[in-house]
């Protein structure tokens, strides 16, 4: 099962354009990102730049209607993600339980949700072409 | 934290640490077997005292520190014997306690030569390949006994006899806890990579209604292999390798229909195919590609799977260069179904009378005579060709020898299309 681990920083909502992380705290999650590829669980991993850098596109009023950055109602923001493949959740809670982040950040862990998790009428509308019956022919495993 | 909770915590450090644990533990004791009940003893003690303690703050480090002093206290058991049977001196002894203070700082070391020795000595060329697969997954993969025989439709007292036997024959024949040097390496780490492409050939042959333990194989081999294409990077078959099953893994979720019926690689709905993995292993394909490996059996299937990886729609698979592949894998591991599917890709490259030509040449082959998609691959060619009534013999023949019921109704559906019985060819 794959999760995503997603990374809060409490205060990046208000963070200027081009705020960066430091040195350190980059080295120290470069080794912690080593240690996930090293075990065979990363899958892909990403970090954001700023909301104030962003924009948001809302549809309260029935069309798309856009604000540029930063967010003050915005609480808590995201600043980049890892995505892993593991056994359980509780896998997942300890990998997180492993980064080295620092007093102001939360980590959420979110399981991806798989085409089979979807009922059957879920699944119908979320196919991209009506299910097509076999040509054959073809001896190249499916 | 409940109990529950922490035994779920117990269970998910274990998954991550077991390996390294057992790997670490091995270079000690210089036995698998030894190795992996240390650490099994060291996993009770957690189980014990975890759930009144709580979960350490490096649950890792606590399980080797268990283990190891469990270890040291083994060989010193063991040298005290020793002693006592040969009479040693105290000189000896001198040199017996610095052996294992010396032991002490090596496990400190880093882990991953351990963890590459442990892959080797787990698929070693001695034990039956049944064996390596069951070791491989129990002391590298974290999986018990009882998971091992689900996933392979076995009882689990024969996984746990397989299991006994292999780390028996390991510690009788003295196989050494080593990195195998020169030209034995490339032959035993194409066994390591044998086993881990036959754990996920289990795993994706999995059908609806097995157990869940089944298409698990095949994250576990994925896994494995990204693991081992860290310990041993600039090797071009394990990127070869991992490349081949990231883009089959890929298709997984769009390889079986709602009722649990296959549905070919052509036939598939290819927005369901699971793009990072398709990424991930176009990027795999790369670095074999990069490190001079692009004509390895390994590689080469994975190039065939990136070309139907890169193709958004299936009229836009590059069909001749797929057939270049092909000839240069009939070449490299000569078989009769690498030959068949060498037809299909000549027939799609470059029209059904060429796939014909190569597909005839196999009809005389003893292996492929009770094969059923020989007759269907050559019933279709016939068919494209115009010559029904040959191509309706083979689609009955087809219907014949297949096991599947589904399979079965289409192939006699293709074989009445034949005869006219389907509208396109109703005005012959």
């Amino acid at each position: 099962m794959r999760f995503m681990m997603l990374m809060i920083p409490k205060g990046y909502e208000k963070a200027e354009p081009g705020t960066m992380p430091d040195a350190k705290a980059v080295a120290a999650m470069m080794e912690y990102n080593k240690s996930l590829q090293k075990a065979g669980v990363l899958l892909a991993l990403d970090g954001l730049h700023p909301p104030s850098m962003g924009a948001r596109v809302r549809f309260a009023a029935g069309k798309a209607k856009v604000t540029d950055g930063p967010f003050p109602e915005a609480k808590e923001v995201l600043g980049g993600y890892w995505m892993i493949q593991v056994k359980s959740r509780a896998e997942a809670i300890e990998w997180a339980s492993r980064c080295p982040a620092s007093s102001n950040e939360i980590i959420e862990i979110r399981q991806v949700q798989e085409f089979s998790d979807f009922p059957a009428d879920v699944q119908q509308a979320a196919a991209g072409f009506p299910e097509m019956q076999a040509h054959s022919g073809n001896a190249g495993r499916s | 934290m409940t109990a529950s909770d922490t035994h779920r915590a117990i269970d998910a450090v274990w998954r991550i640490e077991s390996a390294r644990l057992i790997a670490g533990l091995a270079r000690i004791v210089r036995d698998v077997g030894v190795a992996e009940e240390l650490a099994q003893d060291a996993l009770v003690a957690a189980l014990e005292q975890w759930p009144k303690s709580g979960v350490p703050d490096n649950p890792g480090a606590w399980l080797m520190g268990t283990a190891k002093h469990r270890a040291i206290d083994l060989l010193r058991r063991s040298k005290r014997l020793e002693r006592k049977h040969e009479e040693l001196g105290r000189e000896l002894e001198a040199q017996q306690e610095m052996a294992v203070a010396e032991l002490d700082a090596a496990i400190d070391d880093d882990v991953g030569d351990d963890l590459l020795r442990l892959m080797f000595t787990a698929c070693h060329p001695i034990l039956s390949t049944e064996a390596r697969v069951a070791l491989t997954l129990r002391l590298l993969g974290g999986l018990t006994t009882d998971e091992i025989a689900r996933a392979f439709l076995v009882r689990e007292q024969t996984v746990a006899q397989r299991i006994v036997r292999a780390k028996r024959t390991l510690a009788e024949e003295h196989v050494p806890f080593e990195i195998p040097r020169g030209a034995e390496l490339a032959a035993r780490l194409s066994s390591v990579l044998q086993v881990v492409y036959l754990i996920f050939n289990e795993g994706y042959s999995a059908t609806a209604g097995d157990d869940w333990m089944r298409p698990g194989l095949c994250e576990d081999a994925l896994r494995l292999g990204r693991i081992l294409a860290e310990l041993v990077p600039k090797e071009p078959e394990v990127h070869g390798l991992v490349a081949l099953m990231e883009i089959q893994a890929s298709r997984s979720g769009a390889r079986i229909g709602p009722s649990g019926e296959p549905i070919l690689l052509l036939d598939q709905d290819r927005t369901r195919w699971d793009h990072v993995l398709v990424r991930r292993g176009l990027a795999a394909l790369e670095r074999a590609d990069e490190l001079g490996g692009a004509l390895g059996p390994y590689a080469l299937q994975a190039a065939i799977a990136a070309c139907h990886g890169r193709a958004p729609a299936p009229e836009e698979t590059d069909w001749a260069r797929i057939a270049g592949l092909y000839d240069a894998l009939a070449q490299l591991t000569p078989s009769p179904i690498v030959e068949l599917n060498r037809a299909v890709a000549f027939s799609m490259a470059f029209g059904p009378a060429a796939g014909l030509e190569l597909v005839d040449a196999l009809t005389s082959e003893p292996s492929l005579e009770n094969y059923h998609l020989l007759p269907c691959v050559r019933g279709d060619l016939l068919a494209k060709l115009g010559r029904s009534d040959e191509a309706r013999v083979e689609f009955e023949r087809a219907a014949a020898l297949t096991r599947n019921a589904r399979e079965r109704s289409l192939m006699l559906a293709r074989a009445l299309e034949c005869t006219g019985g389907s509208p396109h060819l109703s005005s012959k």
